[in-house]
């Protein structure tokens, strides 16, 4: 039993010492940590022979602001303002995760109202956020007018939600025991309007992308992830429903109103980049048909149980709560000493477990289905460091 | 050598010089080979004359062209393009032309220097090399050879040296990659574009572009070859797309896999060299296009319907040629930038299997059967002589 | 199985598993750092288990008791359950087993552990840190860590 701490340094000169081809060099390259396909300051170093991926070792850290350590000083109020900067595409689903963690394990209990509007926003944002994803996905795979097409839609369910929450990018809702704001009078017909428009887009982007051969291509059988791979290397989300297993926490755990509403679980069959790519653009519609059936049936009541202090305490413990954002489970683990303050809080973050896939997805194969592959991933590499 | 070469060799087959075609009194090639008679003087003045024409050409070009396709891709998608500098923008290739002039050119460190500065220099003279044969209306051709045809397939060879040297002297692993890909990619397009070219070679019996304009009086070879001529000018559009590296071939550059390509280290004014070669190639190669598919200059003439022809042939004799070629040419250029702002990029493999497996067998098919009817004689259409 | 059941069930596996002797909101055992990856392999393969997924790797500083609290969380597709196991170590000798054969996701979660605290993973094929640079001195999410950069907190 011995414990070896290494560095990327001695790794690499390790990696380049077992070249084995006799005729070809291989070499080493540096994606990122400014790549246009890296989405944010990821960093791959690559062992290439000729364009074939041979080792891709990710080095993460660049965008790191030890949201964990901040927490720790800061009351559950306010420990919640810093999730929506994790993964700014999923952030009332983080917001949401911080206070679903803190309602348990202090016993707070939220009305109907409150659980079904938090669901309608997780709905709506885990739509804008697959519309981003697929507009990125065309433009990674050399195609730039869907990424134009995918802001532009997203443009329209952002002026809804803006209205009601007062931000476009890092929103900022829920709150330990209700929300922010009641709904802005107009949104229950926005959103229908919205709905309306949206449906036939999704028939648009499936001529633009899903349907073309070239899509096809790059994305078949390329970074192919079995379902028992994909369980033991942690994914989740759509990449493990990709992958086959009908993992959904909206239906295995249900929380929110999910149970409530009628929806299905996209689930793929190989695994390849097409699965996942499928699942998502299925989730689209399903979370349509959610946010369809619940936004008629939004009950009153008051948008916050009670006029809550920043002074939640919280039993001592261990609490763990998740749910499903756009890209996965979000956990949240809270250790607390009976103060108003978390002793540890830690995110389990869906894309920290999701990259890990990467490299068993495309060792051997070239650099441009690397990038379809993670591309297929929709990594937001601030969750990943958070 | 030059006199030999613009003396049509006798290797014509069975040219349809057709009298019908009114020539101008005196066609600039035929100047040219006048002004070479009067001495070397002569012949340089005429050299130095035809190469700053189309020195000037592949720079508006280049303006026009890069102006185009901002609007075009604006259009397809759902934004409007450039609209700040002139009206509607019209100005901004300029303020960008200016922009570029003014940036510093960065030359990598470690990088092979003489190279790196040639790269675009080489990359640009193909490009111009191959303006030259390019017949922009009767008479208006730099050079008019009667190898035509060879000298495209040899000229649109250089360009991949371009191409190479930037990728190689950069000394940038991502330029190195996008560079190989060029190399690869354009080389193996090549034989197709020029498999699909030979078609028409057969059908008109000439090399020489000119003539290849002149045999279309009858009707343009797209409808008069039988369907081959359709499958080659399928196989010309996508091996010319590949050839100019655009999407959905446009694989050296690939921004998002190799953050640029073999022009990753170019800034400044040598960036700019490989952007006018690159829309100014597309100029070119859909002008080919024209020439050989669509008629050139020539109006849309069908067959004996002798007033729909003449409603055709209405505009004046000095406009006409300007109007069908330009109309004909912008047509394609924007089926061209239809591809780029709609379709994805392959992937190297695939690239090359589409190249390989199904392009140049569908080309040696197609160049067979084109044979086979040339030498039966079986025309649809009866020809004129 | 019930929350009660399963962490019943799990206590009867081996000797070196006992309840966790804290308020937890599910499932929750202890187990000595020795017999870990023994202990979370049966777990993933008996059927009647089936932690197929291993969740979260979190370490809690409990720095009064002397102790790393190392918390796996696991997930069974199968039956729908979760089990918590922790595992405490000394704050001076961190080590415990790494469960990179049994859970290869372990390899990255152990990883962020061994950053951020420090606790060493006997075995690990690749023990780097994951998110500071690699001449990075100390262990920031220790509760005595100190830095030069370390702001006061505001009273």
């Amino acid at each position: 039993m011995t414990v070896e701490v290494s560095s990327l340094k001695e790794l690499v000169e390790q990696a380049s010492g077992d070249d084995r081809s006799p005729d070809t060099q291989e070499y080493f390259v540096n994606m990122g940590p400014q790549h246009p396909s890296t989405h944010g300051v990821l960093r791959l170093v690559l062992k290439l022979d000729g364009e074939r991926v041979l080792r891709c070792i990710p080095v993460l850290g660049y965008i790191h602001r030890s949201i964990e350590k901040i927490s720790e000083h800061m009351n559950y109020m306010n420990c919640v303002h810093l999730t929506d900067r994790m993964d700014y595409l999923s952030s009332i689903m983080n917001n949401w995760a911080v206070s679903k963690a803190v309602e348990e394990a202090a016993g707070i209990e939220v009305n109907s109202r409150i659980q079904t509007i938090r669901t309608i926003f997780a709905e709506l944002e885990r739509i804008q956020s697959h519309q981003l994803w697929w507009g990125v996905l065309g433009m990674d795979l050399g195609a730039f007018t869907p990424f134009l097409y995918g802001i532009r839609d997203r443009e329209v369910l952002n002026d809804v939600m803006e209205e009601t929450v007062g931000a476009r990018l890092t929103m900022n809702y829920v709150l330990p025991g209700g929300l922010m704001a009641d709904i802005h009078p107009n949104f229950v017909h926005r959103v229908k309007e919205f709905i309306k428009y949206f449906r036939p887009k999704l028939d648009e982007y499936d001529d633009l992308l899903t349907n073309n051969v070239i899509i096809q291509e790059r994305l078949r059988n390329v970074g192919i992830l079995s379902a028992q791979t994909a369980v033991q290397y942690g994914a989740t989300g759509p990449v493990l429903r990709g992958s086959g297993v009908a993992f959904d926490l909206r239906k295995d755990h249900p929380y929110g109103v999910y149970d409530q509403a009628d929806f299905e679980v996209p689930v793929g069959t190989i695994g390849d980049s097409w699965d996942r790519y499928w699942v998502r653009v299925e989730e689209m519609r399903q979370s349509l048909n959610i946010v369809e059936q619940l936004l008629d049936n939004i009950p009153p009541g008051d948008f916050l149980v009670k006029k809550l202090n920043s002074k939640i305490k919280i039993p001592e413990g261990r609490y763990y709560s998740q749910l499903e954002t756009a890209r996965g489970v979000l956990g949240v683990f809270i250790a607390s000493d009976k103060k108003d303050e978390p002793y540890r809080l830690h995110y389990r973050s869906p894309n920290f477990n999701n990259l890990w896939c990467l490299e068993p997805m495309i060792k051997g194969d070239y650099i441009a289905s690397l990038i379809g592959a993670m591309s297929s991933l929709d990594l937001v590499i601030p969750d990943i460091d958070r | 050598m030059a006199d030999a070469l613009l003396n049509p060799l006798s290797l014509t087959l069975s040219v349809q010089t057709s009298e019908a075609f009114a020539a101008p009194a005196m066609s600039l090639a035929d100047r040219a080979s006048r002004a070479l008679e009067s001495g070397v003087w002569g012949a340089v003045m005429y050299i130095v004359i035809g190469l700053v024409a189309v020195l000037t050409a592949v720079s508006v070009l280049g303006l026009v062209m890069s102006y185009i396709e901002r609007k075009v891709a604006g259009h397809f998608q759902c934004r409007l393009g450039p609209m700040r500098v002139g009206p509607h923008g019209v100005l901004q290739s300029l303020a960008d032309g200016i922009k570029l002039l003014f940036k510093e050119g960065i030359e990598p460190g470690d990088g092979d220097k003489v190279i790196f500065i040639g790269a675009p220099i080489f990359s640009i003279t193909a490009t111009i090399l191959l303006l030259a044969i390019v017949p922009l209306a009767p008479g208006i051709q730099v050079v008019d050879m009667n190898v035509g045809v060879v000298y495209i397939a040899a000229v649109s060879g250089l360009g991949v040296m371009g191409i190479l040297m930037g990728g190689w002297s950069s000394n940038n692993k991502w330029s190195l990659l996008g560079a190989m890909r060029a190399g690869a990619q354009m080389i193996s397009y090549e034989v197709s574009l020029t498999i699909a070219l030979l078609v028409v070679v057969l059908f008109s019996g000439t090399l020489k572009v000119s003539e290849i304009i002149e045999s279309q009086q009858q009707g343009w070879w797209i409808w008069r070859g039988h369907g081959v001529a359709i499958v080659a000018f399928c196989l010309y559009v996508i091996a010319s797309t590949a050839e100019l590296n655009r999407t959905p071939f446009d694989l050296p550059e690939g921004e998002s896999e190799l953050t640029g390509g073999y022009h990753t280290e170019y800034s400044g004014l040598r960036f700019s060299f490989f952007f006018l070669a690159e829309f100014a190639n597309l100029f070119v190669f859909s002008a080919l296009a024209v020439t050989f598919f669509f008629g050139g200059w020539l109006p849309f003439h069908v067959g004996n319907y002798e007033g729909f022809n003449a409603v055709m042939d209405l505009l004046p004799p000095v406009i006409s040629p300007m109007f069908w070629f330009g109309s004909k040419c912008a047509l394609l250029i924007f089926v061209l930038m239809w591809f780029r702002w709609t379709f994805p990029r392959l992937r190297m493999d695939q690239l090359m299997r589409l190249e390989w497996k199904v392009l140049l067998p569908i080309g040696f098919v197609n160049l067979i059967v084109a044979a086979t009817i040339v030498l039966t004689g079986l025309y649809f259409f009866p020809s004129a002589t | 199985m019930e929350r009660e059941a399963l962490q019943a069930a799990v206590c009867e596996l081996d000797s070196a598993v006992s309840p966790l002797d804290a308020n937890a909101d599910r499932a929750a055992v202890v187990v000595e750092a020795s017999a870990l990856p023994a202990i979370v392999r049966r777990l993933r393969d008996e059927p009647r288990f089936a932690f197929a997924q291993l969740l979260d790797h979190v370490a809690v500083d409990w720095i009064d008791r002397g102790q790393f609290e190392l918390i796996y969380q696991l997930y069974s597709f199968k039956h729908k359950h979760f089990l918590s196991v922790s595992v405490f170590v000394p704050r001076e000798d961190p080590r415990v087993p790494t469960l990179c054969r049994v859970h290869p996701v372990a390899e990255w979660q152990e990883r962020e552990v061994y950053d951020l605290f420090g606790v060493l993973y006997d075995d690990h094929p690749d023990l780097r840190r994951l998110f500071l640079e690699d001449d990075w001195v100390g262990f920031p999410l220790r509760k005595d860590y100190q830095d030069d950069f370390m702001l006061d907190r505001p009273r």
